[in-house]
């Protein structure tokens, strides 16, 4: 047993819901006892839907255990295919009527209903909500898209339910992990031109390949995957069912077309991100065959086949699905997540190679973005090293710690992820940028490694937000989960060069701007400098101490109690008592609250070495000496 | 298991064996089976943990659980909030001697971290109780290791089991076992069911103020100051949904004052007269000790009953109030009673207020939300009192809605907050007409 006051994620049956949510014409029947409905407000106050979830609740309770649950269940999905006559329907269980094992599966089976209905097997007690949304979409793509597959939504060719294929879930242990398109470096610059079939061949082949441009892809060499047919008949039946002649007309007739994966219902600024990437892509020269789940219906998902590749935006959600795509279709998917400018930039690279695009002009364009400029602007120099701690999904996390470090000339000093799934990314990035990986997710520790580091800035999720208050440190949002004021009125995507612009107004707004910085430094015992003055543009509020329990030793005149006395422990571990004389208190308190906690770990640490039992304001000036070399 | 209502109580004997003397007794009840939409009762956890001070709740359950809690508090509280979910994992579910370990070891950490608690509830989920771990043997279990400094006490907070506000019933439930006996002689009032502790200050000074003396309150800010209860204990209910926790009480000789809920002027009025009846009160002094705080509340209605009146209202089922505010809106405010659905109804403790009801008010119980949609969408009421989950769709459909958790949330009973609960309902009409966009 967990022992866990808030979570990160819900239950994977959550993560169901929002895919289910964000499709059309898809109804989830979902065996589960009356207080699980509780989730259908995540989606109509959180996310202010103006819709219920398109989801149907069993509600059985103690009484009908033993009894009928299962006939409860045939009877409700019965009734709400009735009610709602969607073109697909999701069938499960919760946590409770996991154990009760009803087998939703068989029993939507038994019921032959005329749409196809694909069981979802979520195991509850190992797997979350963001394991949950990627096996749906994965079951959703396998079912609706396979290379054979009815015309969903045409009764008279739909196959019933009992005729379609059980897919074996995914194991529990398997990780979504990104991408395997296979050993490319997707930086700019690095894209090689010479790979690029269409620039050379000019207009590529007909039949023969999927399209005249993914043959080359690095994706599609790893062939010998079962499924590729490497014949035309995708691609023939794609374009039979738009009633279009078998062949195709001139290569130049034709735009390249992707799908792009992963947004869903209750996603951190998916729809913005959505929005911001379709119109990328539409000035590039791609055009977008179909979103999905968000927006997609049963019929959507089985044209997913007809697009030349998919750009896959939130790999915990899509990379499943993308991988099957790839192994069954052979469509390649793109790896670089478009957070921040230069990985937006890398992404409009990757993605005219997947195109078979030229590459574009590097030199004599001005930056899409105003990023780049405000942060070269002398005014950010204040910015250069502040110390962040980034936790977040994985995606979030990897992208916040690069735009961190590299557009904004912060410090990285934490990345952590409650992912665990994607640990190893974690590991890795942590590795490269020298902090220790934090996989954990159980909020306390993460409030704990944040006080450790005694950060500047906290990018992370609503959790964190709550801690960096509770620490008094500033804090921006930038991963689900999200509160319902992380879903602004106006357009606020993460991705893309707009994205960019987002980044850079919610990082900075919560710091203290630079002059402002070297006035508080300046001008401790100004009144209106007190600790708990908030920067100067944010309105109200006021800061909790950073440290509580020591918040009787920090006197601003000399105390009438004794000073403070702590115990640490000497380099050959005795026990040494620390006295912080009084005048050393006092000038600690000059320093502005959001370095002096830093400052008086510091100087701990620096007397503690040395084996001073007393700290003097010189030790106070000799530690800082010590430490800023 | 702990042996909380089940809701199989449902079946409940005939309505004319119980209210014999009432005109309305046989007004027609819509029974409905079919999906609810209303939370199972953890969620009375959000408001018990802050009011009983040194207490903390333990949900013994999964993932689902904790985040409903979560999700159902909204906002998150952060100071340290006295609940937490020992979240079952696969290993749980082999066996239960393992289940049993592991949630010892989970206590232990959790009294080691907060040395401060005093009471110990393990909260019953669906899933400890399908697997049947028995929450009542750990709870002797552990008290046996951790008393005398503290107590722990198991209810079941469970859907299976529970509606919304029926936690709070068998969580006051387990208390009263615990209750000390009280001396036999001189009567003493206990008023049962949580209250905004504005609200029990301002009913202790009307009982004093009316000479009943020996007054206390249940469940008690602290757990240490647990009110006695014995056979010259009369008590009285303060919310409508304590069918279980009046059981046990009677079971140890306590006697229950028959009494309309305090909600409105004329609610609480009737509410407070029960007391003084049964307490042999002066008619006089009655009135001279409520004189006053009733007119200023019938006062801070009237405004209200301008806005409100002729108004119908569409109750979803909810937390069991339903039927004490139907009565309140339409004697108090005029509104008309559209439809006044509950979770559960029982008859018995809502006898006075069902007697006062309109007659041929529409009324249901249990639940079958998407008929009950179709029926508001066909009635189209003014205001649509309703959970989260429902309020912002009928809002889009343009149905004005108000979300029921506020009035679970807010100090709605007594004189004083007679106004505030009006208010609630006049806002969202209020908002209409401001609105023009
Ligand atoms: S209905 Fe049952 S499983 Fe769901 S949150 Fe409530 S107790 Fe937990």
């Amino acid at each position: 047993m967990q022992l866990t006051v808030w979570t990160y994620e819900g239950p994977p049956h959550v993560g169901a819901m929002r895919v289910a949510t964000a499709m059309e014409g898809v109804h989830y029947v979902l065996h589960a006892p009356q207080g699980d409905t509780y989730a259908d407000l995540l989606f109509t106050m959180i996310e202010r839907r103006d819709k219920r979830p398109p989801v149907t609740y069993t509600t059985f309770e103690a009484r009908d255990l033993g009894t009928d649950t299962a006939a409860l269940f045939q009877r409700t999905l019965k009734d709400a295919y009735e009610r709602f006559q969607p073109q697909a329907m999701l069938v499960g269980a919760s946590c409770t009527a996991e154990l009760i094992q009803d087998d939703p599966a068989g029993l939507a089976k038994a019921a032959n209903l005329p749409v196809p209905v694909i069981p979802l097997e979520l195991p509850s007690y190992q797997r979350k909500e963001n394991w949950g949304a990627a096996e749906t979409f994965y079951q959703i793509v396998r079912t609706l898209a396979a290379p054979v597959h009815p015309q969903v939504g045409d009764a008279a060719g739909a196959i019933p339910a009992n005729a379609v294929p059980g897919h074996p879930p995914l194991p529990a242990g398997i990780s979504p992990s990104r991408g395997e398109v296979g050993g490319f470096d997707a930086s700019p610059g690095a894209s090689s031109e010479t790979q690029d079939p269409a620039s050379q061949s000019g207009l590529g082949a007909k039949a023969g390949s999927i399209s005249p441009l993914v043959g080359e892809m690095p994706g599609r060499a790893e062939g010998g995957d079962a499924g590729i047919d490497s014949s035309a008949e995708p691609e023939k039946r794609a374009a039979d069912a738009h009633g279009e002649a078998a062949n195709f007309g001139p290569r130049e007739a034709r735009r390249p077309t992707c799908n792009i994966l992963g947004p869903t219902a209750l996603g951190f600024r998916h729809r913005d991100d959505v929005a911001e990437i379709r119109k990328l892509l539409g000035e590039i020269g791609v055009v977008v065959n179909v979103v999905a789940p968000l927006g997609a219906s049963p019929a959507d998902i089985g044209r997913l086949d007809e697009a030349d590749f998919n750009v896959v935006l939130y790999p915990e959600i899509a990379g499943v699905a993308a991988k099957w795509l790839k192994r069954t279709f052979g469509q390649a998917f793109t790896t670089v997540v478009p957070i921040g400018h230069g990985a937006t930039r890398d992404f409009v690279a990757e993605v005219r190679r997947l195109a078979g695009l030229p590459e574009a002009a590097a030199t004599g364009v001005a930056p899409r973005s105003n990023l780049p400029w405000f942060s070269r602007s002398v005014d950010s120099n204040y910015l250069t090293g502040k110390r962040v701690f980034v936790f977040g999904d994985a995606t979030h996390a990897l992208a916040a710690a690069r735009v961190a470090t590299e557009e904004f000339g912060f410090t990285l000093c934490g990345l952590g992820t409650y992912s665990r799934e994607f640990a190893r990314d974690i590991r890795a990035a942590a590795k490269a940028y020298g902090v220790e990986p934090l996989i954990s997710d159980d909020y306390l520790d993460v409030e704990e490694a944040i006080a450790a580091v005694q950060p500047e800035l906290v990018l992370g999720t609503q959790m964190e937000r709550h801690i960096a208050k509770r620490l008094g440190v500033a804090c921006a949002v930038i991963s689900a989960p999200v509160h319902v004021q992380d879903y602004p009125a106006r357009y606020s995507p993460q991705m893309g060069f707009e994205g960019a612009n987002v980044l850079w107004d919610t990082w900075v707004h919560p710091l203290v701007m630079g002059l402002e910085e070297h006035l508080l430094g300046m001008f401790r015992d100004d009144f209106e400098f007190h600790d708990d003055a908030r920067p100067s543009h944010l309105g109200a509020g006021s800061r909790i101490s950073t440290e509580p329990e020591r918040a009787t030793t920090t006197f601003a005149t000399p105390p009438a109690v004794p000073p403070a006395t702590r115990v640490g422990a000497s380099a050959d571990g005795n026990p040494i008592n620390l006295d912080w004389l009084n005048e050393a208190e006092v000038e600690l308190k000059k320093i502005p609250f959001f370095v002096r906690g830093k400052a008086r770990r510091n100087t701990e640490k620096f007397a503690l070495e040395r084996g001073l039992s007393e700290i003097t304001v010189e030790t106070l000036y000799d530690a800082k000496a010590h430490y800023s070399r | 298991m702990s042996g909380g209502p089940s809701m199989s109580r449902g079946a409940a004997p005939a309505v004319a064996d119980i209210m014999p003397s009432l005109g309305c007794a046989d007004r027609p009840v819509l029974r409905e089976r079919g999906q609810r939409e209303v939370f199972c009762g953890l969620t009375g956890i959000v408001w018990l943990h802050r009011k009983i001070q040194d207490a903390f709740f333990l949900v013994v359950g999964s993932r689902t659980c904790a985040h409903l809690i979560q999700s159902a508090a909204g906002v998150m509280i952060f100071a340290e909030p006295r609940f937490a979910t020992a979240v079952m994992e696969e290993r749980d579910l082999a066996g239960l001697a393992d289940a049993n370990e592991e949630l010892d070891k989970a206590v232990s950490r959790l009294i080691e971290r907060r040395p401060d608690v005093r009471m110990l509830f393990l909260v019953g989920s669906c899933p400890s109780e399908v697997i049947k771990l028995d929450l009542s043997r750990a709870a002797a279990r552990l008290s046996q290791r951790y008393s005398p400094d503290v107590r722990i006490l198991n209810y079941s907070g469970s859907g299976i089991e529970t509606t919304f506000t029926q936690g709070e019933d068998n969580c006051l439930a387990a208390l009263v076992p615990q209750l000390p006996d009280s001396e036999a002689g001189a009567p003493q009032l206990l008023v049962v069911g949580a209250l905004a502790d504005v609200v029990e200050d301002q009913f202790a000074r009307l009982f004093d103020a009316m000479g009943i003396e020996n007054v206390r309150f249940l469940p008690p800010r602290r757990a240490r100051d647990l009110p006695p209860v014995g056979p010259s204990t009369r008590y009285l209910l303060a919310q409508p949904f304590l069918g279980e926790t009046a059981r046990v009480l009677d079971e140890r000789g306590a006697r229950r004052i028959a009494a309309p809920f305090p909600l409105g002027a004329e609610g609480t009025t009737l509410w407070l007269k029960a007391a003084a009846d049964a307490f042999g009160i002066d008619p006089m002094r009655f009135r001279s000790a409520t004189a006053a705080a009733e007119a200023r509340a019938k006062r801070a209605l009237e405004p209200y009953r301008a806005e409100l009146s002729g108004r119908a209202v569409f109750f979803f089922p909810d937390s069991q109030l339903e039927i004490p505010l139907a009565r309140m809106l339409s004697r108090e405010l005029g509104m008309n009673l559209a439809e006044v659905g509950t979770p559960y109804l029982h008859r018995q403790h809502l006898a006075e207020e069902l007697a006062l009801l309109p007659e041929k008010t529409a009324l249901s119980e249990g639940q079958d939300v998407d008929r009950q949609l179709d029926r508001a969408r066909a009635t189209r009421p003014d205001v649509s009192v309703c959970g989260l989950g429902l309020a912002n769709p009928l809002e889009a459909e343009g149905l004005t809605t108000k979300w029921s958790i506020e009035l679970l949330f807010t100090p709605i009973q007594g004189y004083e907050q007679a106004g505030d609960l009006a208010a609630l309902f006049a806002r969202p009409l209020d908002r209409k007409t401001r609105l023009k966009v």
